[in-house]
């Protein structure tokens, strides 16, 4: 059977002659977003979990692709195993520490994500929660809008972003669009990295290198974690690292959880090792909500949102689903994962 | 005879030539210490160049003191000045304000007293900037709802469909180029925002082209084309009300309305109606009118507002800096030399 042709329009294919794609669902709590649903049908047979479950012997055969949309669906040994046709996992994200690589790779099957559409939006995240944590923005609308407020206190005061020292622990796509953005506030940029960067690229952020993590973590006032999550990077962050750093020092954690070993973190955060954090991505999420992370005063976390606008979302869908083409078309991958 | 004043080493032009023995000057406060007064360490400064008199040390003794009285250090906005103390001490030569705004001085009242002012504009600039960048972030990608969703007791899971908006690559409009104004538009140029100004005048060209900043004669052509406003205007007669009905009506509804000027730049009520029609999308305030806000004023009540209690300035170190401005413009007022950060009528 030849490949689905996917250059001419889905109007004149069938749609039962277009790959099918399996999604965990359209809308509701987990599922696609409703809007993104059209995109996909314009070059695949949308096939939802619950329609495969149903009528598993049909459907199994159709599903070529699996498009993973916030970490759904599950891809498991069993769901792998009863996929015989199955070519690609085209994810929608960067991460893909949620997906088993070696065990997918095993069965034949590639895996691709979305590096150039999460880039800005979390590098903007990024930067959003420095200055949010610095200048104690969540506490100030708390007090602008709380019924005790009589009057502004003018002692109460935060700490600068502007000229302040930036480390960052991570220098790809997403580190370096960190840096381009902390730069414009006169920072002074550290970074950590397993490889150096070119000079041309170091110049043009004004960043120095650190070999060492512990040089940057010593001489940082914010600390922000911009790797991906791989067993070399899990609790990269740990009672140790928070010791190096500066009691006056905020640690900004935009990559996973996983990276920041969170018992050390409630520790340094309780004794004031050091003095904030604010945290995009937690473990697990959401916390636990008894978590001793959410009692604390020094800290902001956000609901995973890195990637939380509407122009992300619809550019991430529109990398994977040209990922997965490519991969269905026997074209160069623009963005595939390969196992360690 | 009098004690020798000490002076601080950060001011040797200041110093008095070896030997001269001098009163330090006495500087009227409103108080020192609490939430309110001046910081207690900026203080222990202070009290090495000058003689320092609480307001409530100075009604307890106004017979000795008023005549005594040469300055006073304004912090936040006190203590009040009426003519009633600009009568009362005649030996007053200036006033230090602190912060950049002056809206809050009769300017006509104490040149008339033949007292000069200054103020801190420079110090506040990058702080003020970054707040506006702050407020922009969190606005857009509603860091505030976010956080109360990650904290909340209700919280399950976090639900997929829950966007915000993009700033990198958005259209920003600066209303007011001035100092403040530019390092917002420096700071916006990172994320790649295409940038829109009004102002008095229009800047130099490289200073445009510095920061990819295109003039816009007409306010509406600003207003209709952002995605962000940003006022960062001075109050003055012409700039009171700036943005009303028509200004927000012309604005995108998916436009966010941000303010680190003036609360008196924008008509209140005409801002919590377009809020309330979704004629605009949101808005984030570090300023209103008046600070605090009633309690029970309908901006505290619509979900599409953060407001932040008027920290434009509020670091450690940039409020270290605003009083030793302060200071230095105090010094050159008394000896009659240029002043530091004048402000002329």
């Amino acid at each position: 059977m030849k490949n689905c042709v996917v250059s001419t329009t889905a109007s004149v294919m069938a749609e039962e002659e277009l790959p099918g794609v399996l999604i965990l669902d359209i809308g509701g709590t987990h599922g696609v977003l409703e809007n993104l649903a059209p995109l996909l049908k314009k070059h695949f047979r949308l096939i939802t979990m619950k329609e495969f479950l149903e009528n598993k012997k049909e459907m199994s055969k159709k599903i070529q692709s699996v498009f993973v949309f916030e970490c759904r669906p599950t891809v498991d040994r069993e769901l792998l195993e009863s996929l015989p046709n199955l070519k690609v996992i085209g994810n929608s994200g960067v991460g893909v520490d949620h997906l088993d690589l070696k065990m997918i790779s095993n069965f034949g099957v590639k895996v691709t994500n979305t590096p150039h559409a999460v880039a800005d939006s979390t590098a903007d995240i990024g930067m959003a929660l420095m200055l949010a944590s610095a200048r104690r923005l969540v506490e100030g609308c708390q007090i602008a809008v709380s019924p005790d407020t009589k009057c502004f206190a003018v002692d109460w005061l935060g700490v600068e972003v502007t000229r302040a020292t930036l480390g960052i622990v991570g220098m790809g796509s997403i580190g370096y669009k960190v840096a381009q953005r902390a730069r414009a506030f006169n920072m002074r940029i550290l970074y950590h990295n397993r490889n150096r960067r070119r000079k041309e690229e170091e110049e043009a952020v004004g960043a120095h290198y650190c070999e060492k993590m512990e040089d940057l973590l010593q001489q940082s006032d914010f600390v922000m974690l911009v790797v991906n999550l791989t067993p070399e990077t899990h609790k990269l962050i740990g009672k140790k690292e928070l010791g190096l750093m500066k009691p006056t020092a905020t640690l900004i954690n935009i990559s996973r959880g996983a990276v920041i070993d969170q018992g050390a973190l409630v520790e340094a955060l309780q004794n004031k090792v050091i003095r904030a954090a604010a945290l995009d991505v937690t473990y697990p999420e959401p916390l636990p909500r008894d978590h001793p992370l959410l009692k604390l005063n020094n800290i902001i976390i956000t609901p995973h949102i890195g990637t939380a606008t509407v122009q992300a979302i619809r550019m991430m869908a529109e990398e994977a689903i040209a990922n997965m083409l490519a991969v269905l078309n026997g074209q160069p991958i623009p963005s595939e994962v390969f196992p360690k | 005879t009098k004690p020798c004043g000490r002076r601080s080493s950060s001011f040797p032009s200041l110093d008095p030539p070896a030997g001269f023995v001098q009163e330090l000057p006495y500087v009227l406060v409103d108080c020192i210490g609490g939430r309110y007064g001046v910081y207690e360490d900026h203080a222990e400064f202070l009290k090495k160049h000058f003689h320092l008199i609480a307001m409530k040390e100075y009604l307890e003794n106004k017979k000795f003191l008023s005549k005594k009285i040469r300055a006073i250090y304004m912090w936040y906005h006190k203590p009040v000045i009426k003519e009633e103390l600009l009568q009362s001490l005649p030996n007053l030569k200036i006033v230090a304000s602190s912060g950049v705004g002056i809206d809050h001085l009769d300017l006509n009242l104490l040149s008339r007293y033949g007292v000069k002012v200054s103020n801190t504009p420079f110090v506040v600039s990058t702080d003020t900037a970054d707040l506006g960048m702050a407020l922009m972030l969190a606005s857009s990608r509603r860091l505030v709802e976010g956080y109360q969703i990650a904290v909340s007791p209700d919280t399950e899971y976090f639900p997929a469909d829950w966007l915000g908006a993009e700033v990198s690559g958005a259209t920003l409009g600066i209303v007011g180029m001035g100092t403040i104004g530019y390092k917002v538009a420096e700071r916006a140029k990172a994320f790649e925002m295409k940038i829109l100004y009004h102002n008095r005048n229009q800047r130099n060209k490289e200073e445009e082209s510095a920061v990819g900043a295109i003039y816009c004669k007409k306010i509406d052509d600003l207003l209709q084309q952002s995605d962000f406003v940003l006022l960062s205007v001075n109050l003055t007669p012409q700039t009171h009300k700036l943005i009303g009905k028509r200004e927000l009506e012309l604005m995108k509804p998916t436009a966010t309305l941000i303010n680190i000027s003036r609360g008196l730049v924008v008509d209140q009520d005409a801002l919590v109606e377009a809020l309330q029609n979704k004629v605009i999308k949101a808005a984030a305030l570090d300023v209103t009118y008046p600070e605090p806000l009633p309690r029970d004023h309908p901006l505290l009540k619509l979900k599409n507002v953060i407001i932040t209690p008027h920290i434009g300035s509020a670091t450690k170190k940039t409020r270290r800096l605003m009083m030793e401005n302060m200071v230095e413009s105090i010094h050159a007022g008394l000896r009659g030399l240029p002043i530091p950060n004048e402000v002329l009528l």
